[in-house]
């Protein structure tokens, strides 16, 4: 079986993130970059499953600019086959990736797909449900355990009142959440083995889909400073303050 | 020319960082306190590819270039300087067991070398050889198929718990023609080993002396040929200054970056002590000279790389000045953060005791500026 995995290259989880002052966005210029960390670990989840005997090919995937490239290295150096990097200097919105990726599927044919559940820059948590309604696949987000029995994902989410456990009929896009692994150094012999291993450029263009933006970004800003706290004198105060001041219950 | 890290060195730097961050970081302290030698964790660096960067690919090794290694430690050292510096001699030694022994031995040590299975020391300085290490006594008497050594080498990082001992012993004259160098097994009879020295810093990782009484070591071992000995070791330790001076550059950019997030936040006479002029002034100074000492670090790994005649020259003012400039930042970063700096809770006087020593090993900066002094002062060669 071949696993079609997705990795985006987003600003650094450990970076903080400052909003361009003329309010277009967050400022990427010189600051750290890294692969979104959910995605590290649907690459982790799908190295595992090969090792396991259950799937005989990764095929990693990023749809971004140039040094994307890089992230994609990075899945290699992890453990990937392959790598197809979607060339685009556009900011994709999350539609237009779900319609990329599955071009994609639709020329690669994986058995299985495994996405981030989001990635940290937008926190949109909307590809990889798009994709599998798109695909009309079963979809399993958030993922916190997978159990591949021939034709069947079993898996566990985790949801609001606990754990939901759902067996999903394959092909199915599975999103991972924080606790499936806990994804593997990549070695340094690895990072020398991953610049021969074969990487697929695409421009965006050349899949014929429509990745044009429907969304109109008014203005990035930065969240209002903490202000200082109060003291209250009773609790019959509080909730008067939560109910009424901050409308919170 | 460009001074931009290139795809390759950023991965590397991110493994090692990723690698200080989660697994020597956290233990530092610990190690430090308790003077644990931590194997497990040097057997996960040889996994990772971090016990034979720069030793041969022939013997398992990844041949990296020495500015990619420079980087490597810069980065590791972050996590733990005294770890760091051990692996760093580690990989010096390997790589002289690939550069220098025999393919047939080369193919037996280097594997388990390379994968931090097997670990190594590098045995130079002798009781009374130390700055003048061509003086050594330590000998090494042929003996049909085998040579057998006899004397006393000190201040030995790691020795009596590594497996192979880079070894320099006289085989003929006096002075540097009569050394020769060897790659012998730390369990071979003969060898005992001195106690467990008290130290400053350094505490992660053991020195002890390592006696050899008519040690037998088969002739194979040889690195190089008879009386090559002592250039073996000078080339050896090329390679370590400039990792050593990696490890003092990355201790003091922790140290630095934790100064200005502290100055940042503590408050004094109602407001930020970052606010007050004679405190800016000492971070600029700090990073300034962390800057300059990194450059040349990475300056003289180039010249390595490239095989430069003046590549000593090089490696001996990275290692005087990043050496230096290193502990003064450390020492400022604890200046900076007044009582708090000097309780162990911190880990401020652990950067300074760690970085301490990177003045005197791996030839003191005292012998650094005899270098440079010589080179510098030779009528037949142009100036730098």
């Amino acid at each position: 079986m071949k696993i079609l995995v997705t990795c985006k290259r987003v600003l650094d989880p450990y970076v903080k993130a400052r909003v361009k002052a003329d309010g277009t966005g967050v400022n990427l210029d010189n600051v750290k970059m890294a692969m979104n960390p959910f995605d590290e670990i649907a690459i982790e989840e799908a190295i595992r499953m090969r090792e396991a005997g259950k799937a005989d090919e990764i095929v990693a995937v990023s749809i971004g600019a140039a040094k994307t490239e890089e992230t994609l290295r990075t899945a290699l150096a992890m453990g990937a086959d392959r790598a197809v990097h979607v060339v685009t200097e556009d900011d994709i919105e999350p539609l237009g990736v779900a319609k990329v990726l599955k071009s994609l599927v639709e020329s690669e044919q994986p058995g299985l797909v495994i996405m981030g559940k989001q990635a940290i820059d937008g926190d949109s948590n909307q590809a990889g449900q798009m994709l599998a309604a798109l695909l009309g696949w079963a979809q399993g987000t958030n993922v916190s355990n997978v159990e591949l029995d021939g034709d069947t994902a079993n898996i566990t989410r985790e949801i609001d009142g606990g754990l939901e456990r759902l067996a999903l009929k394959m092909p199915c896009v599975l999103t991972s959440d924080l606790r499936l692994n806990e994804p593997r150094y990549a070695s340094l012999p690895n990072i020398m083995k991953a610049k021969k291993k074969p990487m697929d450029k695409k421009p965006i263009d050349e899949l014929g889909v429509d990745t044009a933006p429907r969304q109109t970004l008014v203005s990035v800003s930065e969240p209002p400073p903490r202000a200082a706290g109060v003291k209250v004198a009773s609790v019959d105060e509080l909730v008067d303050k939560l109910k009424n001041e901050a409308q919170v219950i | 020319m460009d001074f931009e890290l290139n795809a390759d060195q950023r991965a590397f730097i991110e493994l090692a960082s990723q690698f200080a961050e989660a697994e020597l970081a956290p233990h530092a302290a610990e190690w430090d306190a308790e003077q644990i030698f931590p194997v497990e964790t040097l057997r996960k660096a040889g996994e990772l590819g971090l016990c034979g960067l720069y030793a041969s690919e022939s013997i398992g090794g990844l041949g990296l270039p020495r500015l990619d290694c420079a980087m490597v430690f810069e980065a590791l050292s972050r996590g733990c300087t005294s770890t760091t510096a051990y692996i760093s001699i580690h990989n010096m030694a390997t790589w002289m067991v690939g550069q220098y022994a025999s393919a047939e031995v080369g193919g037996a040590l280097g594997p388990a070398l390379c994968s931090g299975q097997q670990l190594a020391s590098y045995c130079l300085t002798e009781p009374g050889a130390g700055s003048d290490a061509a003086s050594l006594r330590t000998s090494a008497v042929r003996d049909g198929d085998v040579y057998r050594l006899t004397g006393s080498k000190i201040f030995i990082s790691g020795a009596g718990s590594t497996d192979l001992l880079i070894v320099m012993a006289r085989t003929g004259v006096d002075g540097p023609r009569g050394i020769s160098a060897f790659a012998v097994d730390a369990n071979s009879v003969g060898i005992s080993f001195g106690r467990k020295e008290i130290k400053m810093g350094w505490n992660s990782q053991p020195t002890r002396q390592v006696n050899f009484d008519q040690v037998e070591v088969p002739a194979e071992r040889l690195l190089g040929a008879e009386g090559e000995g002592f250039r073996i070791a000078m080339a050896g330790l090329n390679g370590g200054r400039i990792n050593i001076a990696a490890c003092s550059v990355g201790t003091a950019q922790m140290a630095l970056e934790q100064a200005r997030a502290f100055t940042l936040e503590r408050k004094q006479f109602g407001r930020p002590i970052a606010d007050f002029q004679a405190l800016q002034f000492r971070l600029a100074d700090m990073a300034t000279e962390l800057v300059a000492a990194r450059q040349m670090v990475r300056l003289a790994a180039s010249k390595l790389d490239i095989d430069d005649p003046d590549k000593s020259t090089y490696a001996a003012m990275a290692k005087r000045f990043a050496t230096d400039a290193g502990y003064r930042v450390c020492d400022e970063a604890l200046q900076l953060h007044g009582g708090i700096g000097y309780i162990r809770e911190y880990p401020f006087e652990r950067y300074l005791r760690d970085t301490r020593v990177h003045r005197i090993l791996e030839g003191s900066n005292e012998i650094m500026r005899v270098l440079v002094a010589r080179r510098l002062l030779d009528n037949a060669a142009a100036l730098m």
